[in-house]
Order: C-alpha cells, then structure tokens, then sequence
C-alpha cells in the first residue's frame, strides 16, 4: 500500500517535473495577485500591513484552486486515471498520493515565496513566521478539499468555473483560521488557537477528504 | 395491515401520492401564514427595547431556521440515495434545494432590514451572518453541479456527495452565536430552559415556523413532480400518463 501510494507520487512529481511551466505559472499567479493589491488600494505602510495577512491567504487560496483542475484533468483524458481506478490498491490511497504530490508541486512554493511578499507587505520577524507556519498547515487542508471538488467535476463543461463555486465555500474556515492567526501575531496577540484549529482541520481533512474523493471520482469515471 | 412503506419508495406510485398530499400541506400553509401574520402584525406586543421594527424577526426567525433543517433534511436524502441507491431520494434531495436557497436568501435579506434600524448597519461581518452567507453557496453549489451533468444517475450521486461534504457547515452556523462573541443576539428560545420571550410571541413565531414548513413540504413535493415526469420520461407509466391526457 505504502509502496503504491510512493509510486503515485514519485509519478506525478515527475510528471510535474516535466511540465515545469505549470507549477511556474500558478506561482507566478500568486505573486501577481498579491502584487495587485497595494496599487489597487494604496501603497500606505499602516494599510498594508493590515492588509498582508488576508491578501496572501486570499491569493494562496485562489492559486492552489486555479492548480486544482489539473489534478484528475490529464489522467482523465489519457485514460491512465481509468487503469489506476482498476488497481487492486484501495483508491483513497492512491488519491491521497495525488494530492500529497499536488501539494508538493502547488502548496510548497506557495509557501515558501509567501515571507518574501510578506516583506513587501511590512509584516516582519513573528508575522512573517507564522505566515509561513500558518499556510504550511493550511494549504495541504486546501489540497484535500479541493481534490473532491476536482474529482465532483472532472469532464464536465466548464468545469473550472464550477469548481470554484464548489471549492471556494468549503475554503473558507481555513481561510478564517490561517488569516487569523497572522493577524494574531501582528498584533501582539498568541496564535496558539487558531494553529491548533488548523491542524485539527488538517488531521480531519486528511482522513476523510481522500474518501470523499475516491467517492466523487468512482462517480465521474462510471 | 402492515404497511408497505417501500412502495412509495418507487417514483411511479410516489408520483400520485405527492398530488394528492401537496394541495392539503399548500392549503394548511396559507392558512397558517393568514393567521401566523395577523399575530405578527396585530396581536404581537410591542418589544421593549426594539419597538415595532422586532416584527421583522417572525419571518426572519422561520426562514433561518428553515434555511438551516432544509439542509440537513437535503443531505438525509443525499445520504439515503447513495445507500440505498433509490431514484426518488435524490429528487427529494434537489427538489429541497431552491426552496432552501430562498429561506436562506430570505433570512439574509430580512436580517439586513432588521440591521439597518437596530445595529446601524445592512452587513456586518459577524459569524453568524458569514456562515449564512456560506450556506447560500453551497446550495448555489449544489444546483450548479447539478445543472452542470447532463446524466442524470451521475447529478443525483455527485450532488450527494457534496450535500454530505456541506453539511459540515450547518453545525458551525447553528453554534456560531455561541462560539464567538459576535453582534448577532443569542438564540431566544431553547429546549433546556424557558423561552426568554412572551407566550404571544412565541406562539406566532411557531405558527409561522410551521406555516413555512408547510409550504417548504408543498413546494417541494410538487417540485419532485415534475423532477419525477422528467427523468422517468422514458418509461411506460410517464407515456401512459401523459398520453391519456392528450
């Protein structure tokens, strides 16, 4: 089983290793979002760093969704999703191996350009740690939730859209948590709660959304 | 006599069934909106800190919880299609949906009429507001997923999967006013103590609440009608049906 769920992500790192423009362009989304923002509104320091914490959640968020349709896409449309749900391997296995690969390639360097935007954005020392601490343990939750949505909707006509209307609602308490516990820190408040809410939103993510989605893909592909 | 209560499980004898029974829940629902109004309007007292503009809370009351059981009752369905794998759960489950979109629209558009005046504001940012609003989305979600597949076995299955993901949510909104410390007041009525309210009002808030059930339960069978006509177009009962009518 463990040896499966290896092969499944050592396959798709490769594969991504591949495709390097992909995982290059959902980062460079990211950043241009989070760009947008301080010539949209102002570039006042005191605004800004007000600003920081809920700008770049919002950017991961969306540029961890705009990666989601890519999780099941090509393997749909070559088939090889069709061999992988006839392995003997039990099938929320093999999804979670997808989305810890997904994670890898979309969640992590997300996660480690994040302090650098964060400097743009004023926030230093504590803030810029637990922006990193924060969206180390959210964007794996964003990954897990996001692969039912990937899965509820793979082939379907407009398809991207619709997976935002799904994905986006159920993002949200990571969102609120993970934002949260930034602003905790810039404000000199402990981030202990809402660190905890997340990662007990990651261990119940972690067991219960590869289910759902090896659900959701067994519908898909019937 | 025993009862066969699977027979109603088929769509083909549930069909006759729902029209006969949702003209009386549709009948019961106007009257107790006639009488459930009029409470509201002339009988109610006034509030002692709120005045007049409290009256908005008998429709907002029902409709938010109506928003929230509906969900809970939608995914019940969902769950009872995919064990069970009956047809007529899951057109339950999305004839409930428009209905409990409305309520939820209903409850946030009335809450900002009762904001305005009472907290100065249309929209505040609070938990229990945001998690409605949440709510909203997921049943938009819902609807849209199932617009989205044209087959029909493949909406009913997806959509129940993610009625049953969604229905997280609907804890979080009911407990929200507890958990944080938010501007929304606190729930009135409770099973564990005695209703923080006048019996009058009390009385009104429960003959709208069911007033809405009521017509939640008639829209939604009349709905699952047509959901049935539909989808079982191709088979012979609906030809007959139909044909007989021509």
């Amino acid at each position: 089983m463990f040896a499966a769920l290896r092969c499944i992500i050592v396959r798709d790192l490769t594969l991504a290793l591949r495709h390097r423009a992909d995982v290059l362009t959902t980062l460079f989304f990211f950043v241009i979002v989070v760009s947008l923002f301080p010539l949209g509104v102002g570039p006042e320091a005191a605004l800004l760093k007000a600003m920081a914490a809920g700008v770049l959640w919002v950017a991961a968020l969306l540029a961890s969704m705009l990666s989601l349709a890519r999780l099941f896409a090509d393997d749909f449309a070559d088939g090889t999703l069709e061999q992988i749900l006839l392995t003997p391997q039990p099938l929320p296995v093999l999804v979670l191996g997808k989305v810890i690969a997904h994670w890898l390639v979309s969640g992590v360097p997300l996660v480690l350009m994040a302090p650098l935007l964060g400097l743009q954005y004023g926030l230093e020392g504590d803030a810029l740690l637990m922006l990193v601490v924060s969206l180390l343990l959210g964007t794996p939750v964003l990954s897990l939730i996001g692969a039912i949505g990937a899965a509820l909707t793979l082939g379907l006509r407009g398809g991207g859209v619709l997976i935002s209307l799904l994905v986006l609602p159920l993002y949200i308490p990571v969102l609120i948590f993970g934002a949260g516990a930034v602003d905790a820190t810039v404000s000199g408040l402990g981030a202990e709660g809402q660190l905890s809410l997340l990662a007990a939103m990651l261990v119940a993510a972690a067991i219960l959304a590869p289910w759902a989605a090896a659900a959701a893909l067994r519908i898909s592909m019937e | 006599m025993a009862i066969n209560w699977f027979k109603y499980a088929s769509p083909a004898s549930f069909y006759p069934l729902a029209g006969r029974i949702a003209p009386w829940f549709g009948v019961a629902a106007a009257l107790l909106f006639v009488v459930g109004l009029y409470l509201s309007f002339f009988v109610a007292p006034t509030d002692y800190k709120q005045g007049e503009g409290y009256r908005i809370m008998f429709i907002h009351v029902p409709a938010a919880w109506m928003s929230m059981f509906i969900y809970v009752v939608m995914a019940g369905w969902a769950a009872a299609g995919m064990i069970w794998n009956t047809r007529l759960s899951s057109m339950m489950a999305s004839a409930l949906a428009p209905t409990g979109a409305m309520f939820t629209f209903v409850a946030l558009w009335t809450g900002a009429f009762w904001g305005k005046p009472m907290w100065g504001a249309w929209w505040v940012w609070d938990a229990r507001l945001t998690s409605e609003l949440i709510l909203l989305f997921l049943y938009i979600g819902f609807m849209a997923l199932e617009a989205a597949i044209d087959d029909p076995r493949r909406a009913a299955r997806a959509c129940g999967l993610l009625a049953l993901v969604g229905v997280i949510n609907v804890p979080i909104i009911y407990y929200s006013v507890k958990w944080w410390n938010t501007l929304h007041q606190g729930a009135s009525i409770k099973m564990s103590s005695e209703s923080s309210m006048t019996s009058v009002m009390l009385i009104t808030l429960l003959v709208m609440a069911f007033a809405c059930w009521f017509y939640t339960i008639a829209v939604a069978l009349s709905r699952v009608r047509r959901i049935i006509l539909e989808r079982e177009q191709r088979s012979d009962w609906v030809a007959e049906l139909v044909g007989g009518k021509q």
